[in-house]
């Protein structure tokens, strides 16, 4: 009989063992859904060529194109030729390997496609319980549905295409117990800002976390996803949140999510995976998420962050803090609130979904952004794109000022065409602001999609809780 | 992939901390589809000025660097993103082993899948490589011993898998596809559960 109390990562780990570790060698875990795009899988499906290798389960992958893709409707759906030409060549590759191999591709024009995070739960292909792996740290976000989720690198791309399975170690447990509920104006980014600001950005190597407790319950689906999603940006390997009626309420009727007989069997199933009481984590944090404000970060890596009415530390003897603000044009002991932004991008895997768009647009409405800057608007995927259109949130950004485009990536990373040029600052609701990360030079905040819109509309560093009252 | 025994190299020494796959090679350097040449764009941003000029006061341009295959890092190397072309990057300049007080996960795991040898040493040693760049200094893979001039050598954490992975030349794909038949029985048992 099975008595001991587990964790929900034990339990999905040890349904997926097709060999378990040993002291010498690591387990070899079942992977059910296997995500691709255009940049990381190229040098995957050579391996295959070179070895003479099928895709083990086509059925089990699922590829898109976001990356590298650019996000100009002209070049989507205008005929227009996609301006950098390494960027085609790799969409080019994915449409001609996933044609080879008989992988489905949700492809330019595809009403499906969109960020690879953001499709996942969109559709229903993310579901609690799976293992799910992509080469693409952010896979973490996949983990808000109770799934156990990881990036790959692309040797272990051409693994998992190839059998279906990786060589893992199993990751120690870390429990996020966060209390009491966000203030109005605070958001999920700045909840994980904040927790990140607590344990570092080397505060869960090695560890997938699980957030828990009433401040987690009291999230919707898509706040859970922000949060998860970022948990790479503390170093862990994962981040997962157990499924409850918020889960299956966003899961319900999605296009791939079980349906009839077999949604009630796998209801059935997932309500076995939440980790039982008295179960063990390797370590425990505890977090008050009264206590979070608005969270900016002000350096070169998601770590440097400090609430929006704070003053940058000070740090003696430092040579990687002193680079990191020098770089960024800043002064210890200087406040960010007012200093003048450049660009203001929405979007990305982190906050590029209707709820972001709806919050910013909630700031946006009925205002103009500041003279001399661009806003981005970059939907998460087509269908939020949709859904946004919808509501008439697209006519909200542009009559602001500010630009919409097709989904993909975009500014979260400079390689497909949108790029931040050099000096100039960026608040940005991705989640990466390392050095040239959105341009050479660019200087990037990372800040939630309220702070965001009230810093367009101001041009400067705005705590979004003063243009909300 | 090549077998590894011994690695004997002068060092190359980048002591800041949180050096992330961002600085290791630049996103906008990865829109290739193959892995060759990517060694040129290694740390791109630091070793060359905008015009793609050379920066002589970076490290890596110094006449002491060359054909040094053992780079020491600061604290939380690799960090940031999954992508394996920063481990590309560096196999592809030249560096077989990297060596810092802490090594970020997915990087060091990319870095073992592709032959490049992740060293964590403790915060001492890390200090005296610091002051000593250009050290001649030998790894030994099938002990997992790091020898240092004048200095008794020292063992780093390496899984016995990886290691027997690396000092064979075998890598984990081969690995994996001789267990297809386990592979295949867990797939029955999952459709009949
Ligand atoms: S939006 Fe950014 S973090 Fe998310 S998948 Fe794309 S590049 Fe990665």
């Amino acid at each position: 009989m099975d008595c001991v109390p587990r964790t929900m990562l034990e339990k999905i780990w040890h349904q997926h063992e097709v060999i378990p570790e040993s002291a010498d060698t690591p387990a070899v875990l079942y992977i059910d859904l296997h995500l691709i795009h255009e940049v990381t899988s190229p040098q995957a499906f050579a391996v295959l060529g070179e070895r003479g290798l099928s895709v083990r389960r086509p059925e089990l992958t699922l590829a898109t194109l976001d990356h590298s893709t650019p996000t100009r409707t002209e070049q989507i759906f205008g005929g227009a030729p996609i301006a950098i030409e390494s960027a085609a060549r790799q969409i080019r590759a994915l449409e001609r390997n996933c044609a080879l191999y008989g992988v489905e591709l949700l492809g330019l024009k595809s009403e499906q496609r969109g960020i690879v995070h953001v499709i996942g739960p969109e559709l229903g292909a993310t579901q609690p319980g799976k293992t799910i792996v992509c080469g693409d740290s952010h896979t973490s976000t996949h983990g808000a549905l109770g799934a156990l989720a990881f990036g790959i690198g692309t040797t272990e791309v051409g693994h998992v295409l190839a059998t279906q399975s990786l060589l893992q170690r199993k990751p120690k447990s870390l429990a996020i117990n966060v209390e009491q509920r966000l203030q109005p104006g605070v958001t999920a980014k700045d909840l994980i800002l904040w927790i990140i600001s607590r344990i570092g950005v080397s505060g869960g190597t090695g560890h997938v976390i699980e957030y828990r407790g009433a401040g987690v319950r009291a999230l919707d689906m898509e706040e859970r996803m922000t949060v998860c999603n970022m948990s790479i940006e503390a170093g862990a390997r994962a981040g997962m949140i157990a499924p409850d009626e918020t889960t299956y309420a966003y899961l319900a009727g999605r296009p791939r999510a079980p349906r009839g007989l077999d949604w009630e069997r796998a209801l059935a199933r997932w309500r076995a995976l939440p980790t039982d009481a008295d179960a063990h984590f390797d370590r425990e944090v505890a977090i008050d998420a009264a206590a979070v404000e608005p969270m900016i970060t002000y350096g070169t890596n998601p770590g440097m962050v400090i609430p929006i009415t704070g003053r940058i530390p000070e740090r003696a003897n430092d040579a990687a803090f002193d680079h990191a603000l020098a770089y960024m044009g800043f002064e210890a002991g200087a406040k960010l609130m007012d200093k003048s932004v450049n660009v203001v991008f929405l979007g990305s895997c982190t906050n590029g979904r209707l709820s972001d768009l709806r919050a910013a647009a909630s700031v946006l409405r009925g205002r103009k952004i500041a003279p001399g800057v661009q806003m981005l608007v970059v939907p998460g995927s087509q269908a939020v794109k949709r859904a946004a259109e919808a509501e008439g949130l697209h006519a909200v950004f542009m009559e602001a000022g500010a630009e919409w485009r097709e989904s993909g990536c975009s500014m979260c990373l400079g390689m497909n065409g949108d790029l931040v040029a050099k000096g100039d600052y960026s608040l940005s609701t991705s989640n990466r602001n390392f050095e040239g990360r959105q341009g050479v030079g660019a200087r990037t905040l990372l800040a939630s999609p309220l702070t965001a819109a009230a810093s367009a509309v101001r041009g400067r560093v705005t705590d979004p809780r003063e243009i909300l009252n | 992939m090549e077998p590894i025994r011994i690695l004997r190299s002068r060092t190359v020494v980048l002591s800041a901390a949180n050096i992330d796959t961002d600085q290791i090679i630049p996103a906008r350097f990865l829109t290739t589809t193959t892995r060759d040449g990517l060694g040129q764009h290694l740390f791109a941003d630091w070793r060359y000025d905008v015009a793609g000029a050379p920066r002589s006061d970076f490290i890596l341009n110094s006449a002491g660097a060359r054909n040094c295959r053992i780079l020491v890092a600061g604290r939380n190397f690799g960090c940031g993103s999954s992508r394996e072309h920063a481990p590309w990057a560096l196999l592809d300049y030249g560096f077989r082993a990297v060596i810092s007080t802490q090594i970020a996960d997915i990087f060091r795991s990319n870095a073992l899948k592709n032959g490049l040898l992740p060293v964590v040493v403790d915060a001492a040693t890390a200090s005296w490589l610091f002051e000593h760049p250009g050290a001649e200094v030998s790894i030994d893979l099938p002990t997992a011993t790091l020898a240092l001039p004048g200095r008794a050598p020292l063992t780093f954490p390496l899984e016995t898998f990886a290691r027997s992975l690396l000092v064979n030349g075998i890598d984990e794909l081969g690995f994996l596809i001789e267990r297809d038949a386990q592979i295949g029985a867990f797939e029955r048992r999952q459709t009949t559960a």
